[in-house]
């Protein structure tokens, strides 16, 4: 009796197993390809990250090398580049968040607005193209037209009397120039969210204020703005979990060495010492503090926001 | 009340403060519209003035006389056709890949019952989040041996966890599941399902991703600059960055060496010129399809808001 009871089970379990794979085989060599490539070219780097705590030497390998601990990091946390990375990384993207957050938003409730269908086709085509130019041309436009002897925003500034502003190379300007030429290229792109969202504003309740007399400007404040809000905390919640990450590509192209006071940040400095001066150990250690903080913050803003206003990535 | 009837009560009732408020929202767009489109004018203006004019500042909005001596030169620069030609191949190939490894990924995960879904589901999520960094990855590029061959340009950009959901989530909210089970019941394979079903069906999702991806592959520059040295394989990008950026402090570059000019002052002319002309060339492509399929991409975006 307690015999077959075991058994029973035991024998539908593996049953189970084998009816489940034979039922799902093909959806696993479906999702072979792409999972082959996240544990290779994801998880292998994560697991190749460990020489932040070795001192790494291609002769031992990634595995072989002598283990140091958190030298590396506490090297840096010492260095004096730590504060001069730290705060340049954090001028560029909380002057990016600030400025940056509230322009999409506005363009998307301003585009909602719009009753011309034609002309809201061309405002949209137009906003979201800046989007698609490569950085390569989009840092090629602005060393031109910032150019102190023939760019254009120099002829217009000479052109009303006052002297010519060598920008790319004043280290003062470059986040605004990072920050504004940002600005430029992404407002568009990043009202498409907030526009999808519109769409989900109830018609009934735009109605239903109309009949009681709300202006155009209350329907929006009261009802548009408040549908956003989700996709609003959301968006914050992911540029918090960025907050470290400003881009090399960028950054790097419109580096020269009179701005480098401003424009050098993390993830440029680890390029730098790690493929051009190749301290593979150190740059790693770098790199992964530079992400480490980003899960954190990312972690940290999604619990508080969930707490708070019942918005959240998970 | 006929519908008719409602538009005309609405006209009638086009207070003066719909009146301020419309005269408002059209400034606001009209500001937004000039302020992008000015320097996309300029560039293309820039490319074909009279280089003194646009260096003296004369031109500032429309060309001022006509040249074509900038795109002359840009295509007769050797660079730029072996550029051009590599980042087609490294376009079409790539975004082919990025489809062949997204699309079947996305259909398997929008199976509820598929065992490990979850992890497996975390497993991609997770690398949205968190990554190795650069060094790591530039070490496993160099010791799989793809260092200098276009698979280090290929692969490490094969699939985008970002494009994965938003595939699932197409899939999942625009194929009636009734479908796929009764291909099911009538004997069909999962591999028959998704090849006879789920793709013919998942062309507007394709069609958005083929362009994500696409756009991506034809713009990047950062991993073709550290992965590949040998000349013959350089993307466009890399040879725009050395064109238009590197050679900002001094006109020796091989395309302005190639001319005629022979003053300094001549030679900083045509690199102006030039640097126009090249920009317009290489953004070609992208500005002649993006008009007819820029509502792809928007398509894209709401699909990926809907579970973002």
């Amino acid at each position: 009796m307690t015999n077959a009871k075991e058994t029973v089970p035991k024998r539908s379990l593996s049953q189970r197993f084998v009816r489940s794979l034979k039922k799902h085989w093909q959806y696993y060599v479906l999702l072979l390809p792409a999972l082959a490539y996240f544990i290779i070219f994801c998880y292998g780097p994560m697991y190749g990250a460990q020489i932040a705590f070795r001192n790494f030497n291609a002769r031992d390998g990634i595995t072989g090398s002598p283990w140091v601990g958190m030298a590396h990091f506490l090297r840096f946390f010492r260095s004096p580049n730590f504060t001069k990375l730290l705060g340049n990384t954090l001028t560029i993207s909380l002057y990016s968040l600030i400025a940056g957050f509230p322009f999409p938003i506005i363009l998307a409730l301003s585009l909602n607005e719009l009753k011309n269908q034609k002309f809201k086709k061309f405002a949209q085509t137009v906003t979201y193209a800046p989007y698609f130019i490569s950085v390569v041309v989009m840092c090629g436009m602005l060393i031109s037209f910032m150019s102190p002897s023939t760019g254009i925003i120099n002829k217009a500034i000479t052109a009303l009397g006052f002297e010519a502003v060598p920008f790319l190379t004043k280290a003062e300007m470059f986040p605004s120039i990072y920050v504004w030429s940002g600005i430029w290229q992404g407002t568009g792109w990043g009202s498409v969210i907030y526009f999808a969202a519109l769409s989900g504003v109830d018609p009934q309740l735009l109605e239903a204020a109309t009949l009681d007399g709300a202006t155009r400007w209350q329907k929006i404040w009261y009802i548009n703005l408040p549908t956003l809000m989700p996709t609003i905390v959301i968006m914050l919640i992911m540029n918090c979990g960025n907050l470290l990450s400003v881009g090399y590509e960028k950054t790097y192209l419109l580096q020269n060495s009179l701005n480098l006071a401003t424009s050098e940040v993390i993830s440029t400095y680890v390029y730098k010492v790690g493929l051009v001066s190749a301290q593979y150990s150190y740059s790693t250690a770098i790199g992964l503090f530079n992400s480490a903080v980003n899960m954190l913050m990312l972690i940290l803003v999604n619990t508080f926001s969930r707490k708070v206003s019942e918005n959240s990535l998970w | 009340m006929t519908k008719t009837e409602v538009r005309k009560k609405r006209r009638q009732r086009l207070t003066r403060d719909d009146i301020v408020f419309n005269t408002f929202n059209y400034i606001l767009i009209f500001f937004f519209v000039a302020v992008t489109l000015y320097p996309l004018i300029y560039v293309v203006s820039a490319s074909i003035s009279e280089p003194t004019k646009v260096n003296s500042g004369q031109m500032w909005l429309w060309p001022v006389g006509f040249t074509t001596v900038g795109y002359e030169k840009v295509f007769r620069d050797p660079d730029i056709w072996l550029g051009y030609r590599n980042t087609i191949f490294y376009t079409v190939a790539g975004t082919l890949l990025n489809l062949a490894f997204t699309l079947p990924c996305a259909y398997a995960l929008t199976k509820k019952t598929l065992p490990f879904k979850s992890l497996i589901n975390f497993v991609i999520l997770f690398t949205m989040f968190f990554s190795g960094g650069l060094i790591p990855l530039y070490m496993l590029v160099n010791n799989m041996g793809l260092m200098d061959t276009i698979w280090a340009v290929l692969l490490p950009t094969a699939v985008s966890a970002y494009n994965v959901i938003i595939t699932r989530t197409f899939m999942d909210t625009s194929i009636p599941d009734g479908l796929e089970e009764a291909a099911e019941i009538d004997g069909c394979s999962p591999f028959g399902v998704f090849f006879r079903i789920v793709l013919p069906l998942s062309s507007p999702i394709i069609a958005v991703m083929a362009l994500f991806y696409g756009v991506g592959h034809w713009n990047s520059y950062f991993n073709e600059m550290i992965f590949l040295s040998d000349r013959a394989k350089i993307p466009l990008q890399v040879v725009l960055r050395e064109l238009i950026i590197i050679t900002q402090m001094n006109t020796d570059n091989s395309v302005i060496n190639n001319t005629e000019a022979k003053t300094a002052a001549e030679m900083q002319q045509l690199a102006g010129v030039i640097k126009y002309s090249v920009m317009i060339v290489s953004t070609l492509p992208i500005i002649v399809v993006y008009p007819f399929l820029q509502r792809f991409f928007v398509k894209g975006v709401m699909i990926g808001s809907i579970k973002g």
